[in-house]
């Protein structure tokens, strides 16, 4: 047993830190929310060149053939950063589902396009409230008709992967039969649109049945983005109550404080444990994945909760304000905690990888 | 990363399974059975014996130490394989192998290995922990308990004290003490390490009652206890150090008593809800059991993630403490779970029903990992203080010499 990062994968996370460090710091995240931007497109640009969207797509699709866990490394920097990008829209959620259902042609048309970050694709499968993956939508003949909402980066996607009953098509998104709104985002960064279809052209993938796989290896993402995020937000907390003195002096030094943090760090190490054999399990053992993933999105999200929180606490007034940096951690979370399904679909997950535990009604994991 | 075992570590796993079916079966105790603590213990060195005749004893210890000199991994390999069977373990032989050697290989010098190392590990010589008094627990270095010069010019020690919470003193043969050597200067700097044979005159024991009925651990009485100078492990006023030693023994090693979620759910699925349904297809305990799970697992990972650290040769230092501060509080809240999902039933079960038995201990029982081998609150301050470098806690005390101290 060898369970840590290898030294290559560390290298790449600083390489992917150092250069998120420098090109995305707080500021700009700001300045990206003022001017009601969709995104950091200059960023994705670079993310694209330096080869970190294709990261985990096979080189045959203009990848670099890396593992599920190479992709970890980098989303989990893109979590600490908070970057504008829609990298797990694009790269995590429908690159994949490409990979894992779309036809030969499909994916030669589509994947080398997304490795490269020339084409970004949206993910469009929730339906209003309620469950992620909706059953409101219709393919009949080649021809898709419905509303997918909210749905993250559709504005500046070319492409939709779109969740229709238990399968997945392609749309085009630039066709008369697609209306994009956008609508009100509480994740600042992030664009979230209502995407209408009256019949519009839709490509079926033929893989059938993928759709749980394709949410336990997001979830896996998810997990690490969280992380990131946390390890953030846990550092963020940490340096400002280490610089603020009170009644004489750090309020580091209270133990209310470093208690809370303590337990914020231990939590991160549990999730981040969790993810990497996640991550390794994705790739190496299939059969562990569904339990794995869903242990590490438990949590992951778990720590990203407590970490996004007690991180604005302890700033006090200054944590509500636009010029702390606590708030993008504190809404990005909640775009985490609901990206691949909510903890009841996590639980089912993990109990009924189990063996024995299938309880008799709730065995079916469906409903994301 | 790697999750798989290696080629060797495959065949390590392979001989430790297979010696492990050959040898364990016949040492197992009965789940449930409680038996007498004098049988207990007779036991625990009937299966160190058992380790030792097998070469399986002081796995990480080095060869010129009677060890067998091999890393961590195959340590974690073996204890996986073991705790597949219902073993007499316990403290009442890991105090030896996990605090007293390790103290004695590292501050001791050649006699006192030749002396204490090989019976230990053979089940020959068990050991106490005799460092907590009535005011030192956490704050192990306000120990008042005293060794003075005897003043027959013989270099022995006479000791006069307390300590309380020693576990297992009352049966085990010797014991590894923490004492005031020099009250005149700072608290930390005047204690000094002794290593004391349990049948020494002037020590009497007095079992504890417990609130799990048991009565394991004692009040300890050194009365004019007299300590051969070459009982001294460590020089004089390095008792600090040695102490750290054998924590550190105690955090790494004290993953050993917990008890797994899984059994858990296979509770919840015999236990009968509404309808034909089991207390499995309960929303609530559903979310609930599967969060500690996913805990659980985590801080299984974690521990594979420290284990790797060790060995490569890094120290984990106080990521230890994140762990058993992980699973000391998880394991009280699953277990509490455990009894409400059981129903009443959990408070009087069927004599028969030795899961529910276990439960109520286990119950009980967690309450031990989130005080002893570094409390909880203890863990968050080392924690934020040396993972997170948080300032350090306001001392009162601080280079003030013992005997001023209020
Ligand atoms: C079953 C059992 C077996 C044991 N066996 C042995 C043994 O064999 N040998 C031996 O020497 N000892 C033994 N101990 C003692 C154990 O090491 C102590 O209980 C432990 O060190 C805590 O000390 P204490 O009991 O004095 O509690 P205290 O130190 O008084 O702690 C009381 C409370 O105060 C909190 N606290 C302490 N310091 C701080 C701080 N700085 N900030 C905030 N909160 C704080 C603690 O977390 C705890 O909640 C055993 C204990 C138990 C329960």
């Amino acid at each position: 047993m060898d369970f840590d990062l290898s030294d290559e994968q560390k290298m790449l996370a600083d390489q992917a830190r150092g250069l998120l460090a420098e090109r995305t710091p707080y500021d700009r995240l700001r300045k990206l929310i003022d001017s009601g931007a969709e995104w950091d497109e200059q960023l994705w640009r670079e993310l694209g060149e330096m080869g970190f969207l294709g990261a985990n797509i096979p080189q045959e699709f203009g990848g670099l053939g890396m593992a599920e866990l190479d992709l970890g490394v980098i989303a989990q920097e893109l979590g600490r950063a908070n970057a504008a990008v829609p990298f797990f829209s694009s790269i995590v959620l429908a690159a994949d589902a490409i990979r894992l259902a779309g036809s030969a042609a499909q994916k030669a048309e589509w994947l080398p396009r997304l490795a490269s970050g020339e084409v970004i694709a949206c993910f469009a499968s929730a339906e209003g409230p309620g469950p992620l993956l909706g059953q409101g939508t219709q393919l009949t003949d080649g021809k898709l008709s419905g509303a997918k909402h909210p749905v993250a980066d559709a504005g500046i996607a070319a492409l939709a992967v779109v969740q229709v009953g238990d399968g997945l098509a392609l749309v085009k998104l630039d066709q008369p039969g697609v209306t994009r709104t956008r609508l009100d985002s509480f994740d600042q960064l992030r664009a979230h649109y209502r995407i209408d279809f009256a019949d519009a052209l839709a490509e079926p993938m033929p893989g059938a049945g993928v759709l749980a796989t394709l949410l336990d290896r997001a979830a896996v993402q998810a997990a690490f983005e969280a992380v990131g995020g946390s390890e953030a937000c846990l550092a963020m907390g940490r340096d400002y109550t280490m610089g603020r003195t009170m009644f004489g002096r750090p309020l580091a030094g209270y133990q209310a404080i470093k208690h809370k943090l303590a337990d914020v760090a231990v939590a991160i190490e549990l999730a981040k444990s969790n993810a990497y054999f996640a991550g390794w399990a994705a790739e190496c053992s299939a059969d562990d994945l569904p339990g794995a993933a869903a242990s590490a999105r438990l949590t992951a999200i778990k720590a990203f909760e407590m970490a996004a929180r007690e991180n604005l606490q302890v700033h006090g007034g200054i944590g509500y304000t636009f010029e702390a940096n606590c708030h993008f951690y504190y809404r990005r979370e909640r775009m985490l905690a609901v990206i691949v399904g909510g903890r009841g679909y996590w639980a089912d997950r993990l109990l009924n990888a189990q063996p024995g535990a299938q309880g008799q009604t709730h065995s079916t994991g469906k409903a994301a | 990363m790697d999750f798989n075992d290696t080629p060797a570590e495959a065949a390590f796993r392979a001989e430790a399974r297979g010696w492990l079916a050959a040898h364990a079966p016949a040492h197992e105790l009965t789940p449930g059975l409680k038996i007498p603590d004098t049988e207990e213990a007779d036991r625990s060195r009937a299966w160190m014996r058992e380790l030792f005749d097998g070469g399986w004893s002081g796995l990480t210890f080095p060869k010129a130490l009677g060890g067998r000199g091999l890393t961590g991994i195959e340590a974690v390999i073996f204890s996986e394989e073991e705790s597949r069977y219902h073993l007499p373990k316990g403290p009442f032989t890991s105090i030896g192998t996990g605090m007293a050697l390790p103290v004695i290989a590292k501050h001791g010098n050649d006699a006192q290995r030749a002396q204490f190392i090989e019976p230990t590990l053979k089940g020959d010589l068990t050991w106490c922990q005799l460092f907590s008094e009535p005011s030192a627990g956490s704050d192990l270095a306000n120990l008042r308990t005293k060794a003075v010069r005897a003043e027959d010019g013989s270099g022995d020690w006479i000791v006069n004290g307390q300590k309380v919470w020693s576990s297992w003193a009352h049966l085990t043969d010797w014991g590894i003490l923490v004492v005031r050597t020099d009250p005149a200067v700072p608290k930390h700097k005047g204690l000094t390490f002794f290593v004391v044979d349990m049948k020494t005159p002037g020590i009497e024991t007095r079992p504890i009652r417990q609130i799990s009925g048991m009565s394991e651990f004692n009040e300890t009485f050194l009365t004019d206890v007299r300590i051969p100078d070459a009982n001294r492990i460590g020089a004089i006023g390095e008792g600090w150090a040695c102490c750290m030693t054998v924590l550190m023994g105690e955090r790494l090693g004290s993953g050993a008593h917990r008890s797994g979620v899984e059994p858990l759910i296979a509770m919840a699925a015999r236990t009968p809800a509404h309808d034909g349904s089991t207390m499995l297809d309960d929303r609530a305990v559903r979310l609930a059991l599967a969060d500690a799970l996913a805990e659980e697992q985590g801080e299984r990972f974690f521990q594979a993630r420290l284990r790797t650290m060790v060995s490569k040769g890094e120290n984990p230092g106080a990521l230890a403490g994140m762990i058993k501060l992980a699973y000391a509080g998880r394991q009280q809240k699953a277990l509490g779970l455990g009894m409400e999902l059981r129903g009443l039933d959990a408070i009087a079960a069927d004599p028969a029903d030795s899961a529910t038995a276990d439960l109520q201990y286990d119950y009980i029982y967690s309450t031990v990992m989130r005080i002893a081998g570094g409390a909880d609150e203890v863990l968050r301050n080392q924690i934020a203080e040396r993972v997170l470098g948080m300032p350090g806690e306001v001392r009162m005390d601080k280079d003030i010499p013992f005997e001023q101290l209020k």
